[in-house]
């Protein structure tokens, strides 16, 4: 590597020591930055030390230009990259000060993190079976029993009763029986092809080749059909208050069908809104079900909040419906249908997102009610754009859905509603 | 031939010099891809010009420009090449009989019934030096596409069972464009100098539009870069992007227009807004309200 401080004392001086070690403060650079969040491995930074070299110093933002071409991959790094950068090279001991301060080993190897839920559970199970003999009273009424021999009616209740009116331990039972759910999905026809035996299409190029080992003659035709892959699915939960017991419910079924392994789709995207859209994939991928929704609930801040569906539908068809609903995606719309805002704004953007996908499901709690009109405005200005409308308030209803999903000519309970608001 | 620009003000100077008027984020970005052979990945909004600086910078380094336009499906025998059925059939059926099966082999697989396809035809030596590779829209295909890609962009070399390897003897300027309708690959970002373009400013737009269109007057000019930076901040479903800042001024001098007024806005918004939701938005009073607001800022310039 050759020395740059030359290089450096020739152009207008920058905010960076110039003891000859912009090589190392660029690798202790490129580590702030993976402590910010940015994925860079040790080939990147040995990038941007040679990019640095071939740039050089014409004007200080080439400087700033250089690292972030090296560094940056996503536009949303952008902003974290210029903040660090700022601090940074204004005084590299100002950075590694607060960092300290953050976390105790800043030049260790080994990186701290944080202990998993999963993991404390784990660890406090195995501490317990091995701690020094304390004795411990097993007081009365916190005995935990396993109750393994439910029989077939009491599950049958459990699957038909309403979320809203579980207890404490149905609620759990009803969680364990929402993980084993599943949403089965047909698959889509995509236009690669694939070696098959059946269909009508001949594969010229295969044949042709097949038909060398004969000296030319073709003997026998090789046929190819199209390659079927899964669509993605996009849930959009609504969080507010009058959604409270069924939006924590149907997240545990959300998680159940985003990390179900085998057969099934493609990529799972998940949305949670009350008074704002809050993009919660990320969390879902956790595969302990307690850990994914504690960290969904943290970042998302409007639980049991005011409801606002007309803006949140707008922010989503804004913001993230040409890059999650691109590929033929099925969208899922969890809510009441009880909304704070103008219906005019709630029906073009229910519109709007129909018209970007390719099929919209409605699952209303409200549906529970075997008298239900629809009478709110929010109702009325939803109901027509969707495809399909089933009722999402216990787990016979998730069932149904699962059943019903595969069916593309299914509408659920849309059309004898859409009577209703006619007449 | 051009020589590689050896500075980021050289790039900046051959850019503009084929009208294209780049930030200096962009110049650095494209210059380090020229110095240090990395393919560039620039990702960004509709209209931003990423197609375009291909094409400008073919044209500056006078360099021929390969094509390869991405869309679902597209697969490695329709980038890389594919084989003549036809002439080899008929190859076949004259030869009937006449010849032995080693003969055939090597006369059918040649290249003269290989078709190019863009991948292939950038690993040719070209006159006047390597070739510029533009492979635009790489959302649109899919995963499997990506990791193909991966490993021809690594070595620069293809793999035709028959044929065997060819190598590039120079490696081509590679240029990847995305429109963002779904995440590329971690791998292939990493394996390339990421660029997100963004909308100009003020003052860069008006450069581009004075390169782009020299015939409009400068008042109109500035309204209408000012009218275009005024719609961006709107709530629209789609942000009319450079492209269509060019296009409108095309259009309005077509019309012999000098000054905007909002009837005429009105006439040709279909040249700046593709949506018939953002189009009804701005009809009437909203795009005179916003023409008065430009009027108003533009004033004591």
């Amino acid at each position: 590597m050759k020395p740059l401080a030359s290089t450096m004392a020739t152009h207008a001086p920058l905010d960076i020591p110039e003891d000859g070690k912009l090589a190392h403060n660029i690798v202790h650079f490129a580590r702030a930055l993976r402590k910010a969040g940015l994925p860079i491995g040790p080939g990147r930074t040995l990038d941007a030390v040679n990019a640095v070299a071939a740039a050089g110093f014409d004007r200080r933002e080439d400087f700033y230009f250089t690292l972030q071409a090296i560094f940056v991959s996503r536009p949303e790094e952008r902003s974290v990259f210029a903040q660090v950068f700022r601090l940074f090279w204004r005084d590299p001991r100002y950075l590694d000060h607060m960092m300290s301060l953050m976390l105790p080993q800043v030049h260790g190897v080994q990186e701290d993190r944080r202990a998993e839920a999963a993991e404390k559970r784990a660890a406090e199970a195995l501490v317990d079976g091995q701690l020094p003999p304390v004795p411990q009273e097993d007081t009365p009424g916190d005995r935990i029993e396993i109750d393994a021999t439910a029989t077939m009616s009491a599950e049958e209740r459990l699957k038909t009763l309403d979320f809203e009116q579980m207890s404490g331990e149905e609620v759990a039972a009803a969680r364990r029986m929402l993980a084993r759910l599943s949403l089965p999905v047909q698959p889509l026809t995509t236009r690669r092809t694939a070696p098959s035996a059946l269909t009508a299409r001949i594969d010229a190029r295969r044949t042709l080749r097949a038909a060398l080992r004969q000296g030319g003659e073709i003997t026998r035709l090789i046929h190819k059909a199209p390659v079927t892959r899964w669509p993605n699915l996009v849930v959009l939960c609504d969080i507010s208050g009058s959604m409270a017991d069924y939006s924590r419910m149907v997240l545990h079924f959300v998680h159940a069908v985003a990390n179900r392994k085998g057969q099934g789709w493609a990529r799972v995207h998940a949305f949670t809104f009350g008074t704002r859209l809050t993009n919660i994939t990320r969390h879902l991928r956790d595969r302990d079900v307690d850990a994914a929704l504690r960290a969904a609930g943290a970042e998302a801040q409007d639980w049991s909040g005011g409801t606002r569906i007309g803006q949140s539908l707008h922010v989503f068809n804004r913001d993230w419906s040409r890059r999650v609903l691109g590929q033929g995606a099925v969208v899922l719309l969890i809510t009441d249908g009880l909304d704070r805002d103008d219906s005019a704004l709630l029906a073009r953007e229910t519109e709007r997102l129909h018209l970007s996908c390719r099929r919209l499901i409605w699952l209303n709690p409200l549906l529970r009610w075997t008298s239900f009109a629809p009478r709110a405005q929010g109702i009325r200005a939803i109901l027509p754009h969707v495809d399909s409308f089933r009722a999402g308030h216990s787990i016979a209803s998730l069932e149904a859905l699962g059943r019903a999903i595969s069916e593309p000519s299914d509408h659920g309970e849309r059309d004898r509603l859409l009577a209703m608001l006619r007449a | 031939m051009t020589a590689i620009p050896n500075s980021i003000d050289a790039v900046e100077t051959l850019l503009s010099g084929q009208g294209y008027v780049a930030s200096r984020a962009l110049a650095t970005v494209v210059f380090l891809s020229l110095k240090l052979g990395r393919p560039l990945f620039l990702e960004g909004e509709a209209g931003t010009g990423k197609t375009e600086i291909a094409k400008t910078l073919a044209t500056a380094l006078g360099r021929r420009l390969i094509r390869l336009q991405c869309y679902e499906g597209l697969d490695a025998a329709s980038a890389v090449a594919e084989w003549n059925f036809a002439a080899q059939m008929i190859a076949i059926r004259t030869a009937e009989g006449a010849t032995d099966r080693d003969q055939l082999k090597t006369e059918l697989f040649t290249d003269d019934y290989l078709i190019e396809r863009p991948l292939l035809a950038a690993m040719r030596p070209q006159p006047g030096g390597a070739p510029v590779l533009l492979i635009d829209e790489i959302d649109r295909t899919d995963e499997p596409f990506e990791a193909f890609l991966l490993e021809a962009l690594s070595d620069f070399q293809v793999t035709i069972p028959e044929l065997g390897t060819i190598r590039a003897p120079e490696p081509p300027i590679v240029i990847l464009t995305s429109n963002r309708t779904r995440e590329v690959h971690d791998a292939l970002k990493r394996r390339c100098l990421y660029h997100w373009v963004d909308y100009p400013t003020f003052d860069r737009e008006l450069q581009i539009l004075n390169a782009r269109a020299p015939e409009a007057r400068n008042t109109l000019s500035r309204e209408i870069v000012a009218f275009v930076q005024k719609l961006r901040r709107e709530d629209l479903f789609k942000r009319p992007g450079v492209a269509e800042t060019i296009d409108w001024a095309k259009c309005l001098l077509a019309l012999d227009v000098i000054a905007l007024s909002p009837e005429v806005i009105s006439d040709t918004l279909g040249a700046i807004l593709k949506y018939q939701d953002d189009i009804q938005k701005l009809q009437g009073s909203e795009a005179r309200r916003l023409l008065d607001e430009v009027k108003r800022e533009l004033a004591p310039a």
